[in-house]
């Protein structure tokens, strides 16, 4: 269980980005967190993976404070995180990172697998480097093959629809799904889309660097929706939210 | 087998790739002297009777062929120069591996010299691999002063590697190419200096048959108080393609100075150089820590994978 308690975080000039907040991520949950842009969401995010560390407040997970631990310990502890703009990187080639991500020398069928699952057609992409020659969207779809891969506890994805098409959307919601089944372990998707808060356990509402509302989807989502806009444009963005 | 032998060995292994006599034709010099050499029926190695060296002659069509001539100096206070001169035949299409390594556990400074000259006949095809490496636990420097001059002849094709990834003090590289019509140069170095050491690399190119192209591709990484000055100098003198492209992690307190000078004397000469100094991207060590690898390991992988 993930428990962060009265997380504050506030920039040089002051300003609060998030605001004592305090909430618990119960295991095997699938979350998905969302609300207005600029409200906290990825700050959080990365406050959890401990890529931002807060002005106050304390993260537990499994009843270890691991506010003053690095990345690279809350990774080994079973923290994972998607960026929601991958780094690119010269040399490093696509095998190389799903390597790292597993911990271990995977055979090219195993690593290939991780490709396929993200759509894409693995011996085309396995021996490229993760450069500036992969689209945003590749590159996405490249990141969630990392953290599929890491098979952790704990896997976080900052905004995984941006930048992949239609398409590939359904089968970005199949990844989510199959992975939550097969690792067991709790999912926190930061998003605004519908077809993602469709399929959470739970919905979180930040705004403002405040948790505003939090409960089951049923709970959560018609509050959420602007039936009539969203009815008219198809529009799979939820307002209110983006 | 003596500690000697396995020096050597050790040494053949990492610049040449030796584990044992290699196929086809080679020479092997240690210490400022040929130590063993054989021709092969379509390639001869001949030494020089004016000056150190050899001559290497390749007979027009030989293909698939492979020509090892490693350089190796195992004691201290060797100062080696020696010239070898390769002529490849017409359509002959073969791989060459040059390099050298030093160990030097004494403390007077040793170094090679090593000035290669290539020329390629017409639609001849060379693959150049040259490594450097310096090793010993000794006060004094390993030098290493390679020179490489090109004449690359009409539709020839010469790809050159080389790589100096350690042990090296101080190094003064030249590589200076002239292509003839539909020629084309390439040529890939990879360089990591550490401690104090010295890397500079000039490239010379004369582009002056039309159609003649060069790409030359410069990665490195200057790290702790080392320093590098990389100079790609390109001449279009006649329709042609030029590119240079120079990219460099400076870690520490490296320090690294690219300097282009590409001059169209043509008004039909395409020539591009790109440059781009920096220090590893933060975000990179970011992303590979929460992969689990500590901010070492991440920069360690970081520079590998740069280097590759």
């Amino acid at each position: 269980m993930l428990e962060l308690k009265n997380i504050s975080y506030t920039v040089d000039d002051g300003k609060g980005i998030i605001k004592d907040l305090s909430l618990t991520i119960d295991d095997k949950k699938f979350i998905v967190i969302t609300g207005p842009n600029g409200g906290g969401k990825s700050t959080l995010a990365k406050i959890i993976a401990g890529i931002v560390k807060p002005t106050s407040g304390s993260i537990i997970l499994d009843g270890v404070d691991i506010t003053d631990k690095n990345i690279t310990e809350r990774a080994r502890m079973g923290i994972s995180f998607a960026f929601q703009q991958p780094v690119r990187f010269k040399g490093v080639t696509v095998r190389d990172l799903i390597n790292l991500a597993s911990g271990k020398n995977l055979t090219t069928a195993a690593a290939c697998d991780y490709l396929s699952e993200v759509g894409l057609c693995a011996k085309d992409y396995i021996n490229r480097e993760v450069n500036a020659s992969l689209s945003g969207g590749e590159l996405k779809r490249i990141e969630i093959a990392t953290v599929m891969a890491r098979k952790t506890k704990l896997s976080i994805f900052d905004e995984p629809e941006a930048g992949i098409d239609l398409w590939s959307f359904k089968n970005l919601i199949n990844v989510f799904e199959k992975m939550h089944d097969e690792i067991q372990g709790s999912i926190i998707i930061i998003s605004h889309q519908e077809r993602i808060l469709n399929i959470a356990d739970e919905i979180m509402v930040i705004a403002n660097g405040e948790l505003i509302n939090r409960g089951s989807r049923d709970e959560i989502f018609p509050t959420l929706l602007d039936d009539t806009e969203n009815a008219s444009a198809g529009c799979s963005v939820l307002r209110g939210v983006k | 087998m003596d500690m000697d032998d396995k020096v050597l060995e050790s040494l053949l292994e990492e610049v040449a790739g030796l584990h044992e006599v290699p196929q086809g034709a080679y020479n092997i010099r240690l210490n400022g002297q040929s130590a063993s050499r054989h021709s092969s029926a379509n390639i001869e190695i001949v030494g020089k009777t004016d000056k150190p060296g050899i001559d290497i002659i390749i007979k027009p069509g030989t293909k698939n062929e492979s020509v090892h001539i490693p350089a190796i100096v195992t004691q201290t206070d060797v100062h080696d120069l020696v010239y070898n001169d390769f002529y490849v035949g017409d359509d002959a299409d073969i791989v060459i591996v040059a390099g050298c390594g030093i160990h030097n556990c004494g403390s007077q400074m040793s170094e090679h010299n090593g000035i290669h000259r290539f020329v390629l006949g017409k639609n001849s095809k060379v693959k150049y691999i040259e490594k450097h490496i310096g090793e010993g636990d000794g006060t004094g420097e390993r030098i290493i002063n390679p020179q490489t001059i090109i004449e690359a002849g009409e539709n020839s094709y010469i790809e050159m590697e080389t790589t100096q990834l350690k042990g090296v003090d101080s190094t003064v590289r030249i590589t200076k190419a002239s292509a003839e019509a539909g020629a084309t140069v390439v040529v890939k170095e990879k360089i990591l200096t550490h401690g104090k050491q010295y890397a500079e690399t000039r490239f010379e190119i004369d582009l002056n048959g039309e159609g003649s192209s060069t790409n030359l591709v410069s990665r490195s990484v200057a790290k702790e108080n080392s320093k590098q000055k990389f100079v790609s100098i390109i001449n279009g003198n006649a329709k042609c393609m030029g590119h240079s492209e120079c990219d460099s992690i400076i870690m520490d307190n490296g320090v690294v100075t690219a300097l282009p000078e590409i001059t169209a004397n043509n008004v039909d000469a395409s020539l591009i150089h790109e440059a781009a100094i920096g220090k590893i991207a933060g975000e990179q060590i970011i992303k590979l820590m929460t992969l689990g690898l500590t901010e070492a390991e991440a920069e360690a992988q970081i520079v590998n994978g740069f280097l590759k």
